[in-house]
């Protein structure tokens, strides 16, 4: 049952990925991902309130009963995600402008209740809390590269309002590509649906050629042998 | 049994006030700063349609509440009124558009004392990205286009797109948000025309009563 801080890495950023195979949260997931900023905007807030949310309901884990422990975490979900949304309206204004209700949606991100209740209450503080962080990080990585993606095909940018983020200096982050006029459609909402699958179809590919090239390596060989005799 | 439940609601009872705590501790340390965020975003839109050099007072302070449903399309909107030595030098209107492509947009429009346009900003639209979305000023210069435009110039019956017989642009695959806030702009205008003086006037007893 205890996993290796190893396996909470590999399960958060890859194997067990929040959006990439559990596929939760994808009402957010896509509907910030037009672009790169927006992504990492709402990504980087998500692993924060999974971070918070996973190591509080870790250490109070033996204190709640099994009874009302559901609505105990809704409440500490709930809690870190509006003093999360009322800092980012503080900081970072502008962004918070652009993500509007998806941060206090943030809520009902099935993958922050999800990990509170599978493992959060099941495991020790330091492993919730980096199962938390490897969570968020896969989900907000996934985020910024489907936002990178569709903005980089929908309007020929790449890091467009990366000041809204990063302060006036980033202003000149932005790139793009000169005489293009980009794909409508991978800005509208068809484009992200298109996009994740696209990105999930890479990583079973991925996952599938890995396999198979294990499978080359060792066992396949005895096979042969034995066949041959 | 009963005592479990007692036991139970405690112990939610107790993390529901340490939540609440938690957002209250929060709203108080970030209260300050997000209505400044709040002053500072409208003030910068202000100052981008009306440039400094022309007021000399605080148009954030007195802010007049007109209700104009028809004219401004709001049930109430907020007028801020700049002044220049003592005289009327602008008034900067917040009016909705309720015909967008895809629901209102909403508007910041300003006119000078002559009644010439000082420019038009877009707060708030949910147009089609890639089409409609040119109203913006990030994504497009057509907004800009407004400013020293009055009902003279262009005349009343040209303040159309190009598409109706006006003068306006219109953009490739979208005519119906720029339409919109063309009419937008052009009934702000003949809403200042009819009201100026009462409104100018409205902002003068306020001032007095609270200096």
């Amino acid at each position: 049952m205890s996993a290796t801080y190893r396996d909470i890495i590999n399960n958060g950023l890859w194997t067990n990925n929040q959006a990439l195979v559990a596929l939760l949260g994808l009402c957010p997931l896509l509907a910030t991902s037009n672009t790169a900023i927006n992504g990492l905007g709402l990504g980087l807030a998500t692993t924060l309130v999974l971070l918070l949310s996973n190591t509080t309901v870790s250490l109070i884990r033996n204190l709640v009963r099994p009874e009302v422990r559901l609505p105990v975490f809704v409440l500490v979900i709930a809690s870190f995600v509006t003093a999360v949304e009322l800092s980012m309206n503080a900081w970072f204004h502008d962004l918070y402008k652009i993500l509007g209700i998806f941060i206090p949606l943030i809520v009902t991100n099935c993958a922050i209740i999800g990990r509170a209740e599978a493992f959060a209450s099941k495991n020790t503080v330091p492993k919730a809390a980096l199962d938390g962080l490897m969570m968020g990080l896969g989900f907000a990585t996934v985020l910024f590269t489907l936002g990178a993606t569709r903005e980089l095909i929908g309007q020929g940018t790449l890091f467009s309002g990366a000041h809204l983020m990063f302060g006036e200096i980033a202003r000149g982050w932005t790139i793009e590509i000169a005489n293009y006029k980009g794909v409508l459609l991978a800005i509208l909402p068809p484009g992200a649906f298109i996009g994740l699958g696209s990105l999930i179809a890479v990583k079973n590919w991925i996952d599938k050629s890995r396999k198979e090239r294990a499978r080359k390596e060792t066992p396949v060989a005895d096979e042969g042998e034995i066949a041959a005799t | 049994m009963s005592r479990n439940i007692l036991v139970s609601a405690l112990i939610l009872g107790f993390f529901g006030f340490i939540g609440a705590t938690l957002v209250a501790v929060t709203e108080f340390g970030t209260h300050d700063r997000i209505l400044e965020n709040e002053r500072q975003a409208l003030l910068q839109q202000l100052y981008e349609i009306v440039p400094k050099d022309r007021i000399d007072n605080d148009m954030l302070a007195h802010p007049l509440t007109v209700n104009a449903q028809e004219a401004l399309g709001q049930e109430s909107s907020l007028v801020y009124v700049g002044e220049k030595d003592g005289q009327l030098s602008a008034m900067v209107f917040q009016a909705t558009v309720p015909d967008g492509y895809s629901g209102p947009i909403r508007l910041l429009v300003g006119v000078d004392r002559n009644a010439v346009l000082l420019g038009t900003r877009v707060i708030a639209h949910k147009e089609t990205p890639g089409l409609g979305d040119k109203i913006e000023q990030e994504k497009s210069d057509w907004i800009l286009g407004f400013a020293g435009k009055s009902l003279t110039d262009p005349k009343l019956d040209r303040w159309k797109v190009k598409k109706d017989g006006g003068d306006f642009d219109q953009f490739t695959g979208a005519t119906v948000t720029p339409r919109a806030v063309v009419n937008g702009v052009r009934r702000v205008l003949l809403y200042f025309d009819k009201q100026k003086d009462a409104l100018y006037n409205d902002y003068l007893e306020k001032t007095k009563s609270k200096p």
